[in-house]
């Protein structure tokens, strides 16, 4: 039971006391707000790690999103590779008029080119200036703190992790390397030479590496022009035309290869998948193709053939068929030079019946 | 001209030469009705804020200090609008007639030693008669508008005006039974002869009438219209009573009359309890002969002026403090809190005081 009154008194206190602590004001332009490092001021982009995979605008429950883009197509990167359209980003911007800062954009953004930044200071005189574009939403992605750092013990990065394993192995290589050429270093030299390769052959891997780079120049995709101009001039589409005639071009690199190692007749198929091991299948129908061609020009030199008529429907030889679109050659191109081995491989036989009987 | 209405003391700025002695109390008189009230309204602003975890104004000059006079040139520019329905003669003298008894009630009230314009005979009729005009302008202002919130408003003031004159005037009542005067400076010059009974210990009359202040304090409160006991303005049920139609400096001018009747409030409660300009109780003004309350030097009109003004601070801050600390009464609570309480107390008061007075 308290005394009547005494509530009103213990008010006045509650005041009082107030007053003589120091005030919560912040005076904000004068005195910097002390904020949490991770403050939610303002959604930033990381410009080059956009997709233009849309999700970012679709999940927006605001529709405050606002992205342009287009295509272009990208040459590929191995050697007889396709060619991949890629899509570039040509405008990105956010309303924050409209934002909520629910930051589900950032949430499922999958390329973390989303992320929040903790600048609040862009309030504008007009609403409409509130929408902004890449280039502001760029400079914001510069003030986005790092992510946090990993729990102790917790699994690298996989892309870290790949990297140092490459890298672990190349020096355990090396090491190896340079123990077994010590190892030969020490037996009885049969030869000083010998000696001087072998301890050339320690110093390092460096010069089997400089060969394996001289193989991927020699790999680096090249197109053949004729091939190309050819295709283009048949109506292809460009990036058809791109790819057939990279095609081309390693095929008849493969062809150089082989006439350069004797010109052996079973070892092309082999040789042509391991110059290309994405296209075996091509490298396959290519290594034929030389001797095929061969006789084909050697055969209509014969004068029997023109003699011989052939009646009934002309029929379209498969194997050559398949060889030639196989090849690169356009459809057409490949059903008519189908036919004209339909005819004379027909045209043989009847003039080796002929000549039986 | 009543007969009994006449000057008593002589004021300081009473010269040979009429005009001018009248032209220099007048502008004093405006001068310390545009400046004190300013002063307790920046007052009201920081106490406020800083009761409720605030800075206040920090912007305008030395930590907000013009925020007040940056107020009046915003009040100043503001246009004057009048509603199409309201009564257009009534709706623009209202202020006016709030304001000018506001500003009359400062001749009588003394400053300090000499410090006054006219000390009257009836001097706290005076100063309780003219203050209650002030609630006519507010009648006339919530009438004139054509606003059922100015109306009700205005008719909450005029009832908060009835209820609360009654408790005012009976604790006022006892102080001029205890002093004998109704002159301002007779009672300041009254508390500062009063002797504890049997004893030569002086004290103001707040001991006495602690009851009496207690009283007064709260229905001088309530006749401001100030918090907890803003009925008639009551923002969240109001809009803002008899003010929602006023704008610019007519809204400036009701609200310099609030701040202005704060600060004679305030000196009314310094002059009849708390002794006036009077240090202490027993203590003289330095440099005033006999009992240190007139006949002073210059040093003791200053210090006079100086206790003066800090006793208004300190009333006003009593109030800012209320206004802080408690919600606004209900409108049937405030009235059951004059009719039922205070005017059986202020009587009780006044039979004490004046049985003390007989007997002793």
């Amino acid at each position: 039971m308290t005394a009547p009154g005494a509530g009103l008194l213990k008010g006045l206190g509650v005041t009082l006391k107030h007053m003589l602590k120091p005030a919560a004001t912040q005076q904000y332009p004068h005195v910097r707000p002390d904020l949490a490092p991770r403050t939610r001021g303002v959604i930033a982009l990381m410009t080059e790690n956009c997709t233009v995979c849309m999700l970012c605008a679709r999940e927006c429950p605001d529709w405050c999103i606002y992205i342009d883009s287009h295509k272009e197509t990208v040459p590929a990167a191995k050697e007889g590779g396709r060619a991949r359209t890629r899509n570039m980003l040509d405008r990105f911007a956010i309303d924050f008029s409209l934002c909520m800062y629910c930051g589900i954009c950032v949430e499922v953004c999958p390329f973390d080119a989303l992320h929040w930044s903790p600048e609040f200071e862009y309030a504008e005189y007009r609403i409409g200036n509130l929408l902004h574009e890449m280039p502001r939403l760029r400079e914001w992605a510069d003030t986005v703190p790092p992510p946090p750092a990993l729990d102790e013990g917790a699994d690298l990065p996989k892309e870290v992790a790949d990297a140092l394993d490459k890298a672990t192995a190349a020096i355990e290589a090396a090491d190896q390397a340079k123990a077994a050429a010590e190892v030969e270093a020490a037996k009885p030299a049969a030869t000083p030479a010998a000696a001087a390769a072998a301890a050339a052959a320690a110093d390092g891997g460096a010069p089997r590496a400089k060969r394996a780079a001289d193989i991927d120049i020699e790999v680096a995709v090249e197109i053949d022009q004729e091939t190309y101009d050819q295709l283009i001039a048949e109506g292809k589409s460009e990036r058809m035309a791109r790819s057939k005639a990279k095609a081309a071009f390693v095929r008849k690199k493969k062809a150089e290869m082989l006439a350069a190692e004797g010109g052996g007749e079973a070892a092309p198929a082999d040789a042509a998948a391991l110059a290309d091991p994405a296209a075996p299948a091509e490298a396959e129908a290519a290594a034929p193709a030389a001797p095929a061609a061969e006789a084909a020009a050697v055969e209509p030199a014969r004068p029997r053939l023109a003699d011989v008529e052939l009646e009934g429907e002309v029929q379209i030889d498969q194997a050559t068929y398949d060889r030639l679109i196989a090849e690169g050659t356009s459809e057409r191109v490949a059903r008519s030079k189908a036919k004209a081995a339909w005819v004379k491989a027909e045209k043989q036989k009847m003039i080796d019946e002929g000549g039986a009987e | 001209m009543n007969s009994e209405l006449i000057s008593l003391g002589e004021s300081l700025a009473d010269f040979d030469n009429f005009g001018l002695s009248v032209l220099v109390k007048v502008l004093a008189i405006l001068a310390v009705f545009f400046v004190v009230p300013l002063v307790v309204g920046y007052m009201e602003h920081k106490a406020m804020a800083h009761q409720q975890s605030r800075l206040g104004p920090m912007e305008a000059g030395p930590h907000g200090t013009l925020q007040l006079v940056a107020d009046g040139i915003k009040f100043a520019q503001k246009e004057d609008i009048i509603p199409t329905a309201a009564d257009k003669w009534v709706f623009a003298m209202a202020p006016g007639v709030a304001l000018v008894p506001g500003i009359l009630v400062f001749a009588v009230i003394p400053f300090g030693p000499g410090l006054w314009a006219i000390d009257l005979e009836l001097g706290l009729f005076y100063a309780l008669a003219i203050g209650s005009f002030s609630t006519l302008g507010v009648l006339m202002g919530g009438w004139a508008s054509a606003n059922k919130f100015s109306l009700i408003g205005g008719i909450r003031a005029a009832a908060q005006l009835i209820a609360y004159e009654l408790p005012l005037i009976l604790a006022a009542a006892a102080v001029v039974v205890q002093a004998g005067t109704m002159n301002l400076a007779g009672i300041v010059g009254a508390q500062a002869t009063f002797m504890i009974e049997g004893t030569s210990i002086n004290v103001w009359y707040v001991f006495p009438q602690a009851l009496g202040f207690a009283i007064f304090f709260i229905a001088a409160m309530a006749e401001l219209a100030r918090p907890p006991f803003d009925m008639p303005i009551a923002d969240s049920e109001l809009v803002f009573g008899y003010m929602t139609e006023y704008s610019g400096i007519k809204f400036a001018m009701f609200l310099l009359t609030e701040y202005g009747g704060m600060v004679s409030m305030s000196a009314l409660i310094s002059v009849l309890y708390l002794g006036g300009w009077q240090i202490a109780p027993g203590v003289a003004l330095p440099g005033c002969a006999g009992a240190g309350l007139f006949d002073c030097g210059a040093l003791g009109v200053v210090m006079g002026l100086g206790v003066m003004l800090g006793k208004i601070m300190f009333l006003s801050f009593l109030m800012v403090w209320a206004r802080v600390t408690y919600p606004r009464l209900r409108e049937d609570q405030l009235q059951k809190m004059s009719w039922l309480v205070l005017i059986p107390l202020s009587l009780v008061n006044l039979a004490i005081v004046a049985v003390g007075k007989v007997v002793l």
